[in-house]
């Protein structure tokens, strides 16, 4: 994070910042089916790139693009300005982790870090001298000698990272490289890596199914689904102000609520979304024109629960208490309205409970401001 | 108790049909030839008891060993046994690894098939199948036919009854066993360690000879001894394929035994050669024992 007074790292809103990565009207096709649809998308230097969707849509397969495993049906992929299309991989600079680790079985520690340095065939004290960095930079100083069975997956994995970095690419590329940590593990995996990128300057990009190691780590996430991309935008802005229906719903929790809405008027539109129910009021930059089928998308942490209708509140609807999750830090609230419709309500337990403020069945309100959630075209 | 009756059973099975039989073997190589049925003595005369035991180990003696190093027919013949083998061996390498990594590299659903055809030929009888070459090889026969057609040779090949006759039957016998544990070992191997290879500045050659040749390693160690064992005492494939200046060890073990009728130096020569196999056994047993290490 960019110390008080420094700029803010944010190369993707300067309309002159030339980009490290261009995908140019990429298509891929195996046989009949399409992995990747006519995407188009920059990734700039010192970025830490996430691409985050299901498995199959085709986030692995943009990362094979850019390694080279793989080549575009159509369209062409740059790095630093060139065309990758006839370039082998190894003649890339491109790095990659892989999912696997992939680490060389009947090699060392050492000689594992050391093989991308060999093969161009650097001076000796050279290559050692860097092996040693790299072997101090992911702390294993202690088991160069070892063979990859001999290490933690933990330990394995830093071996990978290690060696995809020891040849100073221009960009690294991480194949879901956290997938096979335990939690606790991954967390602090999380961090770690967030250093190195800071320390080596290299851009990473990531790929993930996971929105929240995208979420930790990234500087801007790609959501993808079926060979397109949902949105590309930074983590928060991606989870306050999703473009569409299924990066609200893929990304976190979401209320989703269906309805008509009335023309814009000051940026504001009125919502009607059931029988009997007050119209949503709330605020959009969209064009939205009078009539049109809407998503109404607000996160469960922006409603609020209470046994009366708040006095101010601009939205409220009243329900009874269908279930209660207690997460510790959070408690969520089901809240079943007449209409049947369930509108989830996430609190924060700042007291400890001694008594429960509401129950199974208790009849509550559930409001929310004009501004807490995002009118999505539906 | 039943536990120890479950690790019995192959011990019995051991001792009863490996054991035995050595012992009975080395007590002949140890005796001397005797115009009698059987032809050696001393026989072992229970009724005699203890003093007939003593007279019994009084006559056994390494007459037998000796002769056989007094003799250069023998330990040449040991010699030319294991060159031929060696040559051999490494033959079938070059045979059976192509083929091995063509079968890891093919399509998966095509790999059951290919391993069918390399097991198949075991369906039929070896010594049918060392027979029909001799139809292929020999001066009449369909090779030196089809050469003198093809117009690319005028005067048939002499090729039967010669080393290179035999050198041809070891590889075509044995190839199964070089190609199997090959290819298991090919099989398992990760792809991606080729990927991650490249990705590092590997061209394919340099990917094949950094990564997948020593990865198969043990698999080559493992069907080059398959391969040299049996090899080393072979005699069907030399008396049927190989001519009179083929000298290999089996051979003289059975000209001993059925020509010359003389089963005390017959069995020498086998226990000297079991001796000289010992060798080999053991630096295979440790390969596969390293191997199940590094995999567990």
């Amino acid at each position: 994070m960019p110390a008080n007074g420094a700029p803010i790292f944010a190369p993707w809103d300067d309309p002159d910042a030339k980009p490290l990565i261009r995908f140019e009207n990429v298509t891929k096709r195996f046989g009949d089916f399409t992995a990747i649809d006519n995407l188009t998308l920059d990734i700039y230097e010192r970025e830490f790139f996430a691409l985050l969707g299901p498995s199959g849509c085709g986030k692995t397969t943009m990362m094979r693009m850019l390694a080279g495993f793989e080549t575009p049906t159509e369209g062409k992929i740059f790095v630093g300005g060139q065309d990758m299309g006839p370039i082998a991989p190894n003649q890339r600079p491109v790095n990659m982790m892989f999912q696997s680790y992939a680490l060389f079985p009947h090699l060392s520690v050492y000689e594992n870090i050391a093989f991308g340095l060999r093969r161009d065939g650097k001076p000796k004290d050279e290559i050692h001298h860097r092996v040693e960095e790299m072997l101090r930079m992911v702390r294993l100083q202690k088991f160069a000698k070892r063979k990859p069975h001999q290490i933690s997956g933990g330990q394995r994995q830093r071996v990978a990272l290690a060696r995809s970095l020891a040849k100073e690419p221009k960009l690294l590329l991480l194949d879901e490289p956290l997938g096979a940590l335990d939690a606790k593990l991954r967390e602090d995996t999380q961090f770690e890596l967030m250093d190195i990128q800071e320390k080596t300057g290299t851009t990473f990009v990531i790929v993930t199914h996971d929105q929240e190691e995208a979420m930790t780590v990234a500087s801007r996430i790609a959501v993808m689904d079926e060979g397109k991309v949902m949105q590309v935008s930074t983590p928060d802005r991606i989870y306050e102000f999703p473009d569409n229906a299924y990066v609200a719903d893929f990304i976190g929790d979401v209320n989703l609520i269906e309805g008509r809405s009335s023309a814009a008027i000051d940026e504001t539109v009125q919502i009607e979304w059931a029988e009997g129910q007050q119209a949503i009021t709330a605020q959009t930059q969209r064009p939205i024109a009078a009539g049109q089928k809407v998503f109404y998308a607000i996160r469960p942490e922006k409603v609020t629960i209470s046994p009366d209708r708040p006095a101010d509140a601009v939205n409220a609807a009243q329900g009874k208490i269908l279930d209660i999750a207690y997460l510790g830090n959070l408690s969520t609230y089901h809240v079943q309205l007449p209409t049947g419709q369930v509108i989830k309500s996430q609190m924060a337990n700042t007291r400890r409970i001694s008594r429960r403020p509401y129950t199974w069945e208790d009849q509550v309100w559930v409001s929310w401001t004009k501004t807490g959630g995002s009118v999505l075209e539906g | 108790m039943r536990r120890y009756l479950v690790i019995a059973l192959p011990y019995l099975w051991l001792l009863g049909l490996f054991l035995v039989p050595f012992l009975i073997v080395l007590k002949i190589s140890l005796s001397d030839l005797n115009l009698s049925i059987p032809p050696y003595m001393p026989q072992l005369d229970p009724s005699a008891g203890w003093e007939g035991l003593k007279d019994f180990f009084s006559q056994l003696d390494f007459e037998n060993f000796v002769f056989l190093t007094e003799d250069d027919l023998y330990w040449k013949a040991y010699l030319s046994s294991l060159k031929i083998a060696v040559v051999a061996t490494l033959l079938t390498l070059c045979v059976g690894y192509p083929m091995a990594y063509g079968m890891a590299r093919a399509p998966s659903e095509w790999r059951p098939t290919l391993m069918m055809l390399v097991i198949l030929p075991f369906w039929t009888s070896f010594l049918i199948r060392v027979y029909s070459w001799m139809g292929i090889l020999s001066n009449e026969g369909f090779l030196n036919q089809f050469l003198l057609w093809t117009g690319l040779i005028s005067e048939p090949l002499v090729i039967m009854n010669t080393t290179t006759a035999v050198y041809i039957g070891i590889v075509y016998t044995y190839l199964p066993f070089m190609i199997l544990p090959i290819y298991s070992a090919l099989e398992k191997m990760d792809d991606s360690l080729l990927e991650a290879a490249e990705d590092l500045g590997c061209s394919r050659l340099q990917a094949f000879w950094l990564v997948t040749f020593p990865l198969s390693k043990s698999g080559i160690i493992a069907g080059c001894f398959l391969v040299l064992i049996p090899s080393i005492g072979e005699f069907v494939i030399p008396s049927l394929l190989g001519g009179s200046d083929t000298l290999m060890i089996g051979k003289v073990l059975w000209e001993e035994f059925f020509n010359n009728r003389d089963w005390p130096v017959a069995s020498a020569v086998a226990v000297i050669l079991l001796a000289i196999l010992v060798i080999p056994i053991i630096l295979f047993q440790r390969n596969e024992q390293k191997q199940r290490e590094a995999d567990g």
